[in-house]
């Protein structure tokens, strides 16, 4: 087998510009998953029994159907309810929503995983259920969830690849693209793996950065 | 005479079918240690709690310092919870002390002293770390002021959350079994602190195993068994002979575990 990086050097740009999408793919879709994950989870754990049933409901379908298929409903079948979107509006909110069902159970794990003793120390010292949440169970739960949420994010990073089924013009659409017109497909697919890796060692070795500098508290909570 | 501290009135609480406690009547007087002793079981912990407002009766009231907490007769005569500002205000003359500690685990001693300070009263946060500081000093660990929890002793822990629950300068402490969960080597200590504080007027209200505490620092006891309250008085009155006969099993269990300090 010849590898032929020339070919895939005078595609640079190209292939930089869909590295670009990728990464702004990851990185909105990781925060934004983040950010339902966890209003769900509180919503979950304080909210009102219907909703709390609903997204219930809501955590098991997108955990129990493939990404894939969501994202065909979303961008094929959201025309049908008005809701007509770009290939990456729509790719980051599907992975958005997929990604939230994730770390909202994740979230919730953590909640629970919280000592209730530390709540109902700061509920006998006056702190209201939202000082509680934003001073002891954001702070506490976060060292706990870290290594699952570091591990959902690297599981998102792969996922963007799926995004290039409808069209999004990210790093598995552009290089599969070029590899096809250049007849290099072995090479195309041998450099995206590469990228991928890269991307997943880098975060791996941020999220045990990360873990490392909490660990001094996970003591007190074993 | 002075309002109790505390008083229970006809306080039953069931967890599903089981009745935990079982139509408990009494005062808690002012500036005064009352100890809660009886078997594991007996709900001595969960009355504890009521008081503390982290249970909440089935039936019956609680009143702190003459003011009814969490709930009040309507005028129809139904118990209704209170606004929770106003369950707030009562439960801010109450400080509670818990077996495990629980100091939060992501906060220096400095840090969980302090926090009720700045987040509840608002107390800018130079100031409220001032204050901090001197309850620290209070319990004798001003110099683990920077120290987090998992770097301090269980004694230590347990020093810092009396601190952490005397900053906010409650009328009534309550301690459930502080010393349990420490060694043996370490309940001196947490114990030292809280004669210190019951010699400061202080109305403390304390479940403890610690049956030599009890009778020495006690000014009150209350002997409960099976969710009833069986014997409430002083030291001299229940410990003297004649004994209840259950006091008198109870008892018996501790000289069984080879503990020494009735002797």
């Amino acid at each position: 087998m010849n590898f032929d990086t020339g070919l895939i050097l005078a595609s640079l740009p190209e292939i930089m510009h869909a590295f670009s999408v990728t990464m702004l793919m990851w990185v909105a879709g990781v925060i934004g998953a983040t950010v339902l994950g966890f209003l769900v989870a509180v919503a979950r754990r304080y909210g009102p029994r219907l909703p709390r049933h609903l997204l219930r409901v809501f955590v098991e379908v997108i955990r129990g159907t493939p990404f894939l298929i969501q994202l065909f409903l979303l961008y094929y079948g959201g025309p049908f309810i008005g809701l007509s979107l770009d290939p990456v509006p729509a790719g980051l909110l599907g992975l958005t929503i997929y990604g939230a069902a994730y770390f909202s159970e994740i979230f919730r794990g953590g909640f629970e995983a919280v000592p209730p003793g530390h709540v109902e120390a700061a509920e006998c010292l006056g702190l209201n259920r939202q000082q509680t949440i934003r001073r002891i169970l954001i702070p506490e739960m976060t060292m706990l969830v870290l290594p699952a949420s570091v591990n959902m994010a690297i599981i998102l990073l792969k996922e963007t690849a799926v995004l290039s089924i409808i069209t999004v013009p990210e790093l598995t659409l552009v290089i599969s693209a070029i590899g096809s017109q250049q007849y290099a497909f072995v090479e195309s697919l041998f450099l995206l793996a590469l990228f991928y890796w890269g991307l997943v060692e880098i975060s791996g070795k941020l999220g045990r950065a990360a873990e490392a500098r909490l660990s001094r508290f996970r003591l007190a909570l074993a | 005479m002075t309002v109790p501290a505390v008083s229970v009135k006809r306080l039953t609480k069931r967890f599903g079918q089981t009745e935990v406690l079982h139509e408990i009547d009494f005062d808690i007087p002012q500036g005064m240690v009352s100890c809660l002793i009886g078997p594991s079981g007996s709900g001595k912990s969960t009355l504890l709690r009521c008081m503390a407002f982290l249970e909440e009766a089935t039936e019956g009231s609680i009143l702190v310092n003459g003011q009814p907490l969490g709930f009040a007769e309507g005028p129809d005569g139904k118990l209704a919870r209170l606004p929770a500002a106003r369950i707030r205000a009562v439960r801010s003359q109450i400080g509670m002390v818990f077996q495990q500690f629980n100091l939060w685990p992501h906060m220096t001693a400095l840090g969980n002293v302090s926090e009720a300070l700045k987040t509840v009263q608002g107390i800018p946060r130079r100031e409220a770390e001032e204050r901090a500081m001197q309850q620290l000093k209070k319990v004798d660990l001003e110099n683990r002021a920077g120290y987090y929890p998992s770097q301090l002793s269980g004694g230590q822990q347990q020093r810092v959350a009396i601190a952490r629950a005397l900053a906010l300068e409650p009328k009534i402490m309550l301690f459930d079994e502080p010393t349990s969960s420490l060694d043996p080597e370490l309940t001196g200590e947490v114990l030292n602190v809280m004669r210190a504080l019951a010699a400061d007027g202080m109305t403390m209200v304390v479940v403890s195993h610690e049956i030599g505490f009890a009778a020495s620092v006690g000014q009150r006891l209350a002997f409960l068994d099976q969710g009833r309250l069986i014997l409430n008085g002083t030291p001299q009155e229940i410990f003297a002979k004649p004994r209840h006969r259950r006091l008198d099993q109870f008892l018996d269990t501790y000289l069984d575990r080879g503990a020494a300090m009735l002797v």
